[in-house]
């Protein structure tokens, strides 16, 4: 397992503020199924991010792990769609609930195959929805333009999360140094991606 | 000007490791946060270094009286044989007379600045050193109740001094470093059980057992979690400051569950750790509900 470097560390708690400044400062004026579902999402980032400054790569090895960083994309996703699809709440709601269960009991419970494509299923819906929702938001000028950065984010955290996804299932696209070498740096960069796309809602 | 370097040198080496840096830096900060949270102006600069100044001396003296008492079992320990008393880079006398000299100017400061703030100041020094270290520390496992007591102490002082007055808010914050001082103390007690059993110092791990230790550190961070909840609701912190409270004690609790379910010593060393970067956030944000 790759150690990690100061610089990790360093990339890694700036992250952590940035997800500490979204929750303080940028849910604002929100319902309160967003304001939560934001504060969610964020908040595993931060406190992601603050494990692994103290644990190292090694604590990624955990099962609870890959279960809690779920919750990033599905609860972002249900903040968005509480935000600016309200009609769709309650089904997606329900998803993200029967999404979230699905792969907590599948990793303990069913074959590795079984538990990825769940992972991968409940992570492509989370995650196209946040890549195109915003985008597709800014091209109807229902938003401001920059907004179209949250749908970046969302591409990014579903490259990290298909590279994390194959990694554990023992099929990794790349080669696991790598993936950790590039983790922190690809955290910061959808972090700041999200703070600064919400910013322009 | 080289005779002065080499003077500074000598008295750096001799005396600072006498004074734990990261501990004391960390309670003073516990303290100001404690003025803080009472929306004093910041800008009233005299109090702010009375208090910095009060704190840092009885806290910095309170640990080298500690130190200087245990310095016998110090020796003894792996990893407090390096402490200069250990190694006899420092002598006893000198040690005691520099602790008396910094608990004495720093209460006294305290005592001027204002007379309850000056008690408690007091009170924390005297449950240190004589209850938790002298009396308690050698004989029961559960000393580390009074050494939680008077870590406290400082985020109630600050509070005192900022309000005037005893309130819920400074009780609950300094019950809030009473939860939290387990944490921190527990985890070095397991992660060391060799040394304290070569030292014959009580612990909860040899007293009891591992599990239950990592129970009650498990607990008594969730009612760290909830002290300090409760005392940022009655500061008034706003929405948003909560919510990152709010989701940081979740991040305590979520680790002091795994350390239960799968303990290993990088769980609790984490546990450890986070507990203390948790401790220093909560401050920070009470810091901020004053500015």
């Amino acid at each position: 397992m790759k150690q990690i470097s100061v610089l990790d560390r360093i990339l890694l708690l700036i992250t952590g503020l940035l997800a500490a400044y979204q929750i303080s400062f940028g849910l604002n004026d929100l319902n309160t199924l967003s304001t939560w579902s934001y504060t969610v999402g964020f908040g595993v980032l931060l406190v992601a991010g603050l494990l692994l400054i103290i644990l190292g790569f090694e604590g990624l090895e955990n099962q609870i792990v890959v279960i809690v960083s779920t919750l990033i994309p599905l609860s972002i996703s249900l903040g968005l769609v509480a935000e600016h699809l309200p009609q769709f709440t309650t089904p997606y709601l329900i998803f993200a609930i029967l999404g979230f269960a699905a792969i907590a009991i599948t990793r303990y419970t069913a074959e590795g195959k079984t538990a990825t494509i769940i992972l991968a299923l409940t992570h492509g819906i989370a995650g196209s929805l946040i890549t195109f929702l915003p985008i597709i938001l800014s091209i109807q000028g229902k938003v401001s333009g920059g907004y179209f950065l949250v749908g970046i984010a969302g591409a990014l955290i579903g490259v990290g999360g298909l590279l994390l996804a194959f990694l554990k299932a023992g099929k990794p696209i790349l080669s696991q140094k790598m993936i950790l070498t590039v983790l922190p740096a690809l955290l910061l960069l959808m972090t700041s991606a999200f703070v600064y796309g919400f910013s322009f809602r | 000007m080289e005779k002065q370097k080499r003077l500074f040198k000598h008295i750096k080496s001799k005396y600072f490791p006498l004074v734990k840096s990261l501990q004391t830096a960390l309670l003073l900060i516990t303290g100001i946060a404690g003025y803080m949270s009472a929306r004093c102006p910041v800008h009233n600069i005299p109090t702010v270094l009375g208090l910095t100044g009060s704190l840092l001396l009885s806290i910095s003296g309170s640990t080298v009286l500690n130190m200087w008492y245990d310095r016998d079992i110090d020796a003894i320990m792996p990893r407090t044989s390096k402490r200069p008393l250990s190694t006899g880079q420092t002598q006893p006398k000198e040690a005691l007379i520099f602790g008396l000299v910094l608990s004495v100017i720093g209460i006294a400061w305290a005592l001027l600045l204002d007379p309850l703030y000056g008690v408690i100041i007091f009170a924390g020094l005297f449950f240190d050193v004589v209850v938790y270290t002298i009396w308690l520390k050698r004989r029961t496992a559960w000393s580390i109740i009074w050494g939680g007591i008077s870590g406290g102490m400082p985020v109630l002082a600050g509070r005192v001094l900022g309000t005037g007055q005893i309130d819920w808010v400074g009780i609950t914050l300094a019950m809030g470093v009473l939860f939290w001082i387990p944490t921190h103390i527990l985890t070095f007690s397991m992660r060391y059980h060799d040394d304290y059993q070569k030292a014959k110092v009580p612990t909860f791990p040899s007293t009891y057992s591992f599990q239950t230790t990592r129970l009650i550190i498990a607990v008594s961070s969730v009612l760290a979690t909830l002290a300090f909840g409760a005392a940022s609701y009655g500061v008034g912190l706003t929405w948003g400051f909560l919510r990152l409270l709010i989701v940081l004690s979740a991040g305590l609790f979520v680790l002091a569950v795994q350390s239960l379910r799968s303990p290993s010593e990088r769980i609790t060393f984490g546990l450890f750790k986070y507990a203390s970067l948790y401790m220093l956030s909560a401050m920070l944000l009470m810091f901020f509900t004053g500015v």
